[in-house]
C-alpha cells in the first residue's frame, strides 16, 4: 500500500480508480444495505393477521435485524472513510504479500458447480472423483498418473462408508450399476 | 456422591468396544486434522456433520469430543515444528516451541506440549465433573427470559471480545441472523425470506451455513492466496522428556487447567487469552529467565495445558447453558440441533446417558491421545509435507459430500457454494465468521425464548427481566458493551493522577 499516486500527476481516471480500489470495502456496506432492505421489505410486506399469536408476531424480529443491517452498513461505511480496514485473514497457507489470483478461485467455484449438476447423472463416485481431480488441477496439481488414481480412490471409499457403512444414501449412478 | 455415580455409569458408555471405537477414531481424525495446515478443529467437525444422519447421538458426540482434544493437541506439532500455527489456541506454542525444535530439541517441545495437554485436559474434566452438575442444578429452574438473556449474551461476547473491531463482528452476527431467517417461522408457519421458493421455506440447514463457511470459505480463500512453496517442517524424532525437563515443567503443567478452564467457560473466545495468559505468568515465575524467546520448556508446557483445560471449560458451558463459547463448541450444537437434543440445564436430567457418557469419553479419549501419540510424532509430522493441491481439493470435497448428505439435493450444493462466496469475502475484509455461524445457530431458538417471554408477561417488556438470573446477565452485557469505554476513564484517570 505505498503511496505511488502523489509522485505522478494523474488524470482523473485514474484517481477515481484508485480511491474505488483503496475503498473497495464500501461495498461491503452496499451488500450489508442491500440485504438489509430485502430483509425490511420481505418483513413490512407479510401478511400476518391470521397468523398473529402473542404480542410479538413474526414481523418484529425481522424488523430488528433488517434495520440493525441498514444501521451497520451507515457504520461501516463511517469507518471505511475514516481510512478502517478490515484486516484479511492470514493462515499457515496464506500469502497475503501477492495479489488475490482470482482465476483459481473462479475455475474451483466452476468445477464445485460443475460436478455439483453430474452427481445425478453420473453418480456420486464419477462426480466425486471429478470434484477431487478438477480441483486439485485448478490448484495446481499437475500429476497425470496420481492425481486421477487418488481421486477415484478416495470418491470410491467415501461412497462405500457413507452409503454402506453410515446409511447415508448417496446415488450410486450407472457405475455402481455395473459394479 | 451422586457425580461420581454417574461418571461410573458413564465409563459404563464409554468403554463399550463401538464407543471406544468412536473415541478412537476421534482422537486419530482430530490429531490428525490439528496438524494438517489449513484445517481446524471447527471446520472438521463440521465436516463430520453429515455421520450425524447414521449414527446415535452418543457414538456421534464421543467422537466429536475426540475431535476436539485431539486437533488441540495436533496444532501445536503445526507450531513447534512449522512456526505457523493455524488455530489460535496453538499461536502462543510456537514462540518457545519452535526455537525449540530448531536448537534440536524438537522432540522435548513436542512431549512437553502432550503431556500438558494430557494434564490439563485431566484436570479440567475433573473441573468438568465437580462443576457441570452443580451449574446445571442451579439452572435447572430458568425459564424464557433467561434463556433469552443468555443468547444475547452470546451474541454480545462474540461480537465484542473475538477480532479487532465491533462494528465487522455486528455485521457478520447480522448475516447469520438473517440466514437464520429464512424458511417458515417456528410459531405460526409465516414464510419469511423464502420467495415463494418451496426449497427455502425448509430453512438453510445449519449443516450448509457451517461447512459453507468455515470449509469452502476458507479453501476459496487460501487458493486464492496459496503460497508457492509451503514452510519446510523441522524434522523431529520420537518424543521424550530427560529429568530436568520434567523439574521445570511439571509444575506449568498443574498450573496451565486453572487459567484455562474458567476462560473456556466464559464466552472470551476460547483458549486464545489463556495461553497467553499462562505463558505471562510462567515467564513471570521461571528460575532460568535468559532462555525465554530461545526455547524455554515451560513457555509450551504451561500454555498447553491451559488450552486443553480450556476445551472442558467451553463443554461446561456447552451442557449446562446451551452457551457455544468457541466455534467448535457452536457447531456441536448444531450436532445437538440434527438430533433434536435441547443442550442446557435438563439435559443432565433428560439425556444421563448420553451426558455422563461424553463425560467418560473424554478421560478415555486423553489416555489414548497420550499413548498413541507419543510414538506417533513422527509419523504425524510427515502429514506436515501433504501437498497443498490435494489437501484443499480434499476439503472442497468432503464439503460436498457433507451438504449433499443432508438432503440429497443438488440445490443444496449451490446454496454451499454461495455461502462459501460469502463465507471467502468475509475473510477478505476481516469479518469474522464466528458471530455468523453463532447467529444461525442461536438465532432462531432465541427468536423463540423471546416471543414466548413476551407471551407469558402479555407483551410487557419487563417480562424480560423478571428474574435475577436475567438480570444478571444482562449486567454482564453491559459491561462487555461499556468496556471500551471503561478502560479509556481508567487509562486518562491513570494519565491524569
Amino acid at each position: 500500500m505505498t503511496t505511488q499516486t502523489t509522485d505522478l500527476p494523474p488524470t482523473r481516471g485514474d484517481d477515481r480508480r484508485s480511491w474505488l480500489k483503496e475503498h473497495s470495502e464500501l461495498g461491503v456496506c452496499a451488500l450489508l444495505l442491500a440485504l438489509g432492505a430485502l430483509v425490511l421489505t420481505d418483513a413490512l410486506t407479510m401478511d400476518v393477521d391470521i397468523a398473529q399469536r402473542g404480542p410479538v408476531g413474526p414481523k418484529t424480529v425481522p424488523i430488528v435485524v433488517g434495520a440493525g443491517l441498514l444501521l451497520i452498513a451507515a457504520l461501516l461505511a463511517v469507518d471505511v472513510l475514516r481510512g478502517g480496514r478490515g484486516q484479511a485473514e492470514g493462515g499457515e497457507d496464506v500469502d497475503l504479500s501477492e495479489p488475490a489470483d482470482w482465476r483459481t478461485v473462479l475455475l474451483l467455484a466452476g468445477v464445485f458447480l460443475g460436478s455439483a449438476v453430474l452427481i445425478e447423472p453420473l453418480g456420486f463416485p464419477v462426480a466425486g472423483a471429478l470434484l477431487f481431480w478438477g480441483a486439485a488441477f485448478a490448484l495446481g496439481s499437475r500429476r497425470i498418473d496420481r492425481d486421477p488414481l487418488i481421486a477415484a480412490v478416495l470418491s470410491l471409499v467415501t461412497y462405500t462408508v457413507f452409503n454402506n457403512l453410515l446409511g447415508v444414501p448417496l446415488p450410486g449412478g450407472p457405475l455402481m450399476g455395473v459394479l | 456422591m451422586n457425580a461420581l455415580n454417574s461418571l461410573l455409569d458413564g465409563f459404563g458408555t464409554a468403554l463399550t468396544p463401538i464407543n471406544l471405537l468412536w473415541a478412537a477414531i476421534g482422537v486419530l481424525l482430530g490429531t490428525a486434522i490439528g496438524v494438517l495446515p489449513g484445517i481446524g478443529p471447527a471446520m472438521a467437525v463440521a465436516l463430520l456433520l453429515p455421520v450425524t444422519y447414521g449414527l446415535d447421538p452418543t457414538g456421534a458426540f464421543i467422537m466429536f469430543a475426540g475431535i476436539y482434544y485431539g486437533a488441540m493437541f495436533g496444532g501445536s506439532t503445526t507450531s513447534i515444528l512449522l512456526n505457523t500455527p493455524g488455530e489460535s489456541a496453538a499461536v502462543v506454542a510456537a514462540i518457545e516451541g519452535n526455537p525449540m525444535a530448531k536448537s534440536g530439541r524438537g522432540a522435548q517441545a513436542l512431549a512437553a506440549a502432550a503431556i500438558g495437554h494430557f494434564a490439563g485436559g485431566m484436570v479440567g474434566t475433573l473441573l468438568l465433573v465437580a462443576l457441570a452438575p452443580t451449574v446445571a442444578e442451579l439452572a435447572v429452574d430458568i425459564g424464557a427470559p433467561d434463556y433469552f438473556a443468555i443468547m444475547v449474551l452470546a451474541f454480545i461476547a462474540v461480537t465484542s471480545v473475538l477480532g479487532s473491531s465491533r462494528i465487522r463482528g455486528m455485521a457478520s452476527l447480522l448475516i447469520g441472523l438473517t440466514l437464520g431467517l429464512v424458511g417458515l417461522d417456528q410459531m405460526t408457519g409465516q414464510q419469511r425470506l423464502t420467495f415463494g421458493s418451496l426449497q427455502l421455506a425448509d430453512g438453510i440447514d445449519v449443516v450448509i451455513v457451517a461447512v459453507g463457511l468455515f470449509a469452502i470459505g476458507e479453501a476459496l480463500w487460501v487458493a486464492a492466496h496459496l503460497r508457492r512453496r509451503p514452510p519446510e517442517p523441522i524434522p523431529v524424532g520420537r518424543p521424550w522428556l530427560g529429568r530436568g525437563d520434567v523439574n521445570r515443567t511439571w509444575k506449568s503443567w498443574l498450573r496451565g487447567p486453572f487459567i484455562g478452564f474458567p476462560f473456556g467457560a466464559i464466552p472470551a473466545g476460547g483458549a486464545e487469552i489463556p495461553t497467553f495468559l499462562s505463558y505471562v505468568t510462567e515467564k513471570r515465575l521461571s528460575k532460568h529467565k535468559d532462555e525465554w524467546g530461545k526455547g524455554a520448556i515451560e513457555g509450551v508446557a504451561g500454555p498447553e495445558s491451559a488450552a486443553s483445560a480450556s476445551a472442558a471449560g467451553t463443554l461446561v458451558a456447552m451442557l449446562t447453558l446451551g452457551l457455544p463459547t468457541t466455534a467448535v463448541a457452536a457447531v456441536m450444537l448444531a450436532a445437538f440441533q440434527q438430533y433434536g437434543i435441547q443442550p442446557g440445564p435438563l439435559l443432565f436430567e433428560r439425556e444421563p446417558d448420553l451426558v455422563w457418557g461424553l463425560i467418560a469419553s473424554l478421560f478415555v479419549g486423553m489416555v489414548l491421545l497420550l499413548a498413541l501419540n507419543l510414538p506417533l510424532a513422527p509419523v504425524w509430522a510427515k502429514l506436515l509435507r501433504i501437498p497443498r493441491p490435494y489437501l484443499y481439493a480434499g476439503i472442497l470435497f468432503f464439503a460436498a459430500v457433507g451438504a449433499y448428505a443432508v438432503g440429497g439435493e443438488v440445490i443444496d450444493l449451490v446454496i454451499l457454494l454461495i455461502i462459501g462466496l460469502i463465507g471467502f469475502g468475509m475473510r477478505r475484509y476481516g469479518l469474522p465468521v464466528l458471530p455468523a455461524v453463532i447467529g444461525v445457530i442461536l438465532g432462531p431458538n432465541a427468536e423463540q425464548q423471546l416471543r414466548r417471554a413476551l407471551q407469558i408477561s402479555d407483551g410487557s417488556v419487563t417480562g424480560l427481566v423478571n428474574t435475577p438470573f436475567a438480570v444478571t446477565v444482562y449486567a454482564v452485557i453491559l459491561v462487555l458493551l461499556a468496556w471500551p469505554l471503561l478502560r479509556k476513564a481508567v487509562t486518562r484517570g491513570r494519565a491524569a493522577a
